[in-house]
């Protein structure tokens, strides 16, 4: 297996973008990768995308990607496991890379969720739950961490005020973040006085919805140590993904996010790595009680210790560990597919020193996290400096 | 929603709480299935859940999906019946949301989920209610 890079990142301002359609966002992000990348063409796309279909009535998006980038001929896929569909689409394209059946491949993540109203939009997030045992009862994704949420609570007394702690954290991060969907600072009493959505989360608690789109260019490491110039080389470290129940009903512990546990594990070993070499990380904060228990899962902090460690600030900027320096889902958006792309995105960014405001110090290995559903998939990825 | 075949075929299910009991290791599968989650088994029994159980978690909802909106705000419970098996459903009849606790005893009747406005499906299936 050969050694592969991240050569190129590929960023635009995310929100309800009314005026762009879901190829404009998609192209812009992949010329800005290519460009950031000093690539013109490449060998293989792989495109990350929840629900094109639901959401836009667009099915066949590698041959619609390949089109728009003046580029058709090339090979692409269009990948999808939900939420996390961003990161399967750079763990397909490493692999393809790794084996050597690519030089140069455009890893893309998108999702252009306005054009449907809220109730549809709703509904086809919940698609990515059991259809017809969870949403034919009503239940939505909220809903669905809520429950999560509730056990968590229960079992270790993680409280609201924890919970409202990383919502502050990450909306404080994304107002140093050009490209976040919000520029607002969120006190812990915003969060609590914020409208229920499903208890015990509040409005504040919860990702928004998003229309985005990422990027990245990887690259075998000879290939990205030439292009490189003075700029640092981030090697793909670990890579590692699992599932888990789709349905809520059939999972044990529902305090605990069995495949974020896996699929770190499974990271971490690849890229000979523990929890405490890791020096910044991207999660899935879709909820706030997500980011507690991913964090728990990573092994950043032990089970029940993600809420008191969001609250003493154990996780902002300039904490013990850095957890979603971008604003995460919460600030930044959550455009479902584009979400593990521009985690990733993030940490180069953060690797290479080019992070501006929110830049950690000394961040020389870094970690993508990246869940589909509730917790029915999940990627990891571990990046390093070489 | 459902197209009306994939609400028929879900009947035994969802109006008669059929599941399957491996006859293997003797794990119930609610829904049933084709290959077994606890053994990998592929025999099976047909077996019918009870309708006693309990909340193992629960949420209220106060923005509904498309199809549900005038049911806002909506209780969602996983209840685990006797026999092991876990199950979304509502739980209806509680006049009082604050009042819902885990492991709040409830018991599982037939009723209305939803229909398709005027002229289409109706869905019909169980919601939990106080025991």
């Amino acid at each position: 297996m050969r050694d592969v890079a991240i050569i190129g990142v590929g960023m635009i301002p995310w929100g309800e973008l009314w005026e762009d359609s879901l190829r404009t966002i998609w192209t812009r992000a992949a010329v800005a990768a290519l460009e950031d990348a000093g690539v013109d063409t490449v060998d293989l796309i792989t495109v990350g995308c929840m629900s094109s279909g639901l959401f836009v009535g667009q099915e066949h998006l590698a041959s619609m990607v390949a089109d728009q980038l003046g580029m058709p001929g090339v090979p692409a896929s269009r990948v999808e496991s939900a939420c996390a569909s961003g990161s399967l689409a750079l763990r397909h394209a490493f692999a393809e890379v790794a084996a050597g059946l690519v030089d140069i491949a455009l890893v893309t993540g998108v999702e252009k969720m306005t054009d449907v109203d809220g109730g549809a939009a709703t509904y086809t997030l919940g698609t990515a739950a059991d259809q017809e045992y969870e949403s034919f009862h009503g239940i939505t994704f909220p809903g669905l961490y809520a429950m999560m949420a509730r056990v968590h609570m229960a079992h270790y007394g993680t409280t609201s005020r924890q919970m409202a702690a990383v919502s502050m954290k990450n909306h404080a991060n994304g107002l140093l973040n050009p490209n976040a969907q919000y520029h607002l600072k969120v006190s812990i009493d915003d969060v609590l006085s914020s409208t229920p959505v499903a208890e015990p989360l509040h409005l504040l608690d919860c990702s928004p919805i998003t229309d985005g789109a990422a990027a990245l260019v990887i690259a075998p490491i000879d290939r990205a140590r030439d292009l490189a110039g003075r700029r640092p080389v981030v090697r793909i470290a670990g890579s590692g993904m699992a599932t888990d129940t789709i349905a809520l009903a059939d999972r044990e512990d529902l305090s605990r996010l069995r495949a974020v546990e896996l699929s770190a594990e499974r990271a971490y070993a690849m890229a000979g790595k523990k929890p405490s070499d890791i020096h910044v990380a991207e999660v899935h904060d879709c909820f706030t009680i997500a980011e507690i228990m991913t964090t728990e899962a990573l092994g950043f902090f032990g089970p029940g210790e993600g809420g008191p460690a969001a609250e003493k600030g154990w996780t902002a900027l300039d904490g013990r560990i850095p957890v979603n320096p971008s604003g995460g889902l919460k600030s930044k958006g959550h455009p479902v597919g584009a979400t593990g792309v521009a985690q990733v995105c993030e940490i180069v960014n953060q690797l290479r020193g080019e992070a501006g405001q929110r830049q950690v110090k000394d961040a020389r290995v870094g970690l993508t996290q990246n869940m589909g559903g509730s917790g029915g998939s999940s990627i990891v990825h571990i990046l390093e400096v070489v | 929603m459902l197209s009306p075949a994939r609400a028929w075929r879900e009947y035994p299910q969802r109006y008669r709480l059929e599941a399957s009991r491996c006859t293997e290791c003797g794990k119930i599968s609610y829904p049933p299935r084709v290959v077994c989650p606890g053994c990998r088994g592929r025999q099976f029994e047909t077996v019918t859940l009870s309708r006693e159980g309990t909340v193992v978690t629960f949420t209220v909802v106060h923005v509904p999906p498309a199809g549900f909106e005038g049911q806002a705000p909506l209780i969602l419970a996983l209840v685990e019946l006797k026999e092991g098996a876990r199950t979304m459903v509502q739980l209806a009849d509680v006049p009082d949301p604050s009042q819902v606790r885990i492991g709040m005893p409830v018991r599982l009747e037939f009723r209305k989920i939803a229909e398709e406005g005027e002229a289409g499906t109706i869905f019909y299936g169980h919601k939990a209610v106080p025991a």
